[in-house]
């Protein structure tokens, strides 16, 4: 067994076996989410993307790939988009950075 | 619905589909032409290109080109019934010997003229006034761009490709193409991949901005047109293990909305040899028309072609995914 199967993708739905109620709202909101707005679908579909590799979901990275294709994005910009969220992730962590210096100064002479 | 046994390689040449497309039509409900408006001649497979989705396994080593019999015989049906559209498709159309014989004629029967054209035909021998004999025929000039970059476009139709594309799409321009209103150049965008095309309005947008700030081109309407699984884009599918997953996208995504305006449902298909099918893909698929009705355009009966039903398989899925798909873009919205 592994723990990520292509295939539970397409199982998301059975999620909703114990409490299809919570499901069902979900789906509502996350279809909800990705439709054309302030923002377009393509837009949304990119920012998709970038969350997705930033929280390292596998469906999730798969599924907004297709989702960036199908709104017409090529892959130049969905890199950009990736190193975007990426970069922030990593300035994220650089930032907590200040919190050593703070901690180096506060015992330092 | 007829049963279909034809195979590719030795597989079958309608890919399998989780869901059969017959079942979208129950209780008796069928899938019938209404008036025919659009004679769509297939002039043969001859082309300059081989493209990997190409649905008719065009190439330069393909031999066969629809004689000037065959098209004497369209221009008697085109005239007798006066059909408002004849879509000249290939192959690449230009390369057949009588091309601009069966163009010239057939704008005196006041027919609207269009050209599936692939824009690098141009820059073949004795091609390079295309886009003037397009003018002095009206022709209306539909071309094959998958994309606005040479990665994704190349890919698909081959090395060099989008290059040639750019420069033929700038002398059509010149001689009034896009930007003259009696010219008209429309393209086609369609998936290089397993994916469906993006909303058609969208994605036109992007051509136009994109096409006239990085290489000054113009152009009037941009068709999304949906991968067919079938021919050499199914050889692809199989080899890239991805068949069923986009047939499994095609089924999920039908759009019954997209019914009412299938291509198939306005015009009739006409091969090099002259038999008729119900469209492009069922000609190359040799799905033949219902058996009852005339079989060829020499014995072509319009009142009798129209409200036919049609012959339907599972690569029907190919139209009816998302907003649907027709030569002339998407069919819904």
């Amino acid at each position: 067994m592994h723990y990520y199967n292509e295939e539970d993708l397409g199982r998301f739905g059975d999620i909703a076996k114990y409490k299809p109620e919570l499901f069902e709202k979900f789906l509502a909101w996350y279809q909800a989410c990705q439709e054309e707005g302030a923002l377009s679908k393509r837009e949304k579909a990119l920012i998709g993307l970038a969350v997705a590799v930033t929280v390292q979901c596998p469906y999730c990275i798969e599924a907004f790939t297709n989702s960036s294709l199908e709104n017409g994005s090529n892959m130049e910009q969905m890199t950009e988009a990736m190193h975007l969220a990426s970069a922030i992730r990593g300035g994220a962590s650089l930032i907590h950075g200040i919190q050593s210096h703070n901690a180096h100064d506060k015992v330092s002479m | 619905m007829q049963a279909v046994q034809i195979t590719r390689n030795g597989r079958p040449a309608i890919p399998n589909s989780p869901t059969n497309f017959s079942s979208k039509f129950v209780g008796g409900a069928e899938l019938r032409a209404v008036v025919i408006d659009a004679l769509q001649v297939n002039v043969g497979k001859l082309c300059n290109q081989a493209c990997k989705h190409c649905h008719v396994d065009a190439s330069p080593k393909r031999t066969e080109i629809m004689s000037r019999e065959t098209i004497d015989a369209c221009l008697k049906v085109l005239q007798k019934y006066k059909i408002p559209t004849l879509d000249i498709t290939g192959g690449a159309p230009e390369m057949i010997p009588d091309f601009r014989y069966f163009v010239t004629e057939a704008e005196k029967t006041g027919a609207k003229i269009i050209v599936r054209h692939n824009l690098t035909v141009m820059f073949e021998e004795n091609q390079t006034d295309l886009p003037e004999f397009f003018a002095e025929n009206k022709a209306e000039v539909v071309c094959s761009l998958p994309y606005f970059l040479q990665t994704q476009t190349d890919a698909q139709r081959g090395a060099g490709v989008f290059d040639k594309s750019i420069e033929a799409l700038k002398r059509l321009n010149a001689v009034g193409y896009g930007i003259d209103e009696k010219l008209v150049l429309n393209l086609v965008y369609n998936p290089v991949g397993a994916f469906l095309p993006p909303a058609q309005t969208a994605i036109e947008a992007d051509f136009r901005r994109e096409l006239k700030t990085r290489y000054d081109v113009s152009f009037n309407n941009l068709f999304t047109i949906t991968n067919m699984p079938i021919a050499r884009y199914l050889d692809w599918l199989r080899r890239s293990k991805n068949e069923e997953s986009y047939m499994r996208k095609l089924v999920n995504a039908f759009n019954p909305a997209t019914i009412e305006g299938l291509m198939c449902r306005n015009l009739i298909s006409v091969d090099w040899l002259g038999n008729l099918f119900d469209c492009d893909f069922n000609q190359m698929l040799e799905l033949s028309i219902d058996k009852n009705l005339p079989q060829t355009i020499f014995d072509f009966d319009l009142e009798k072609l129209e409200n036919r039903q049609i012959t339907t398989a599972n690569h029907c899925f190919g139209c009816t995914a998302g907003s649907g798909s027709s030569c002339g873009g998407a069919v819904a919205a």
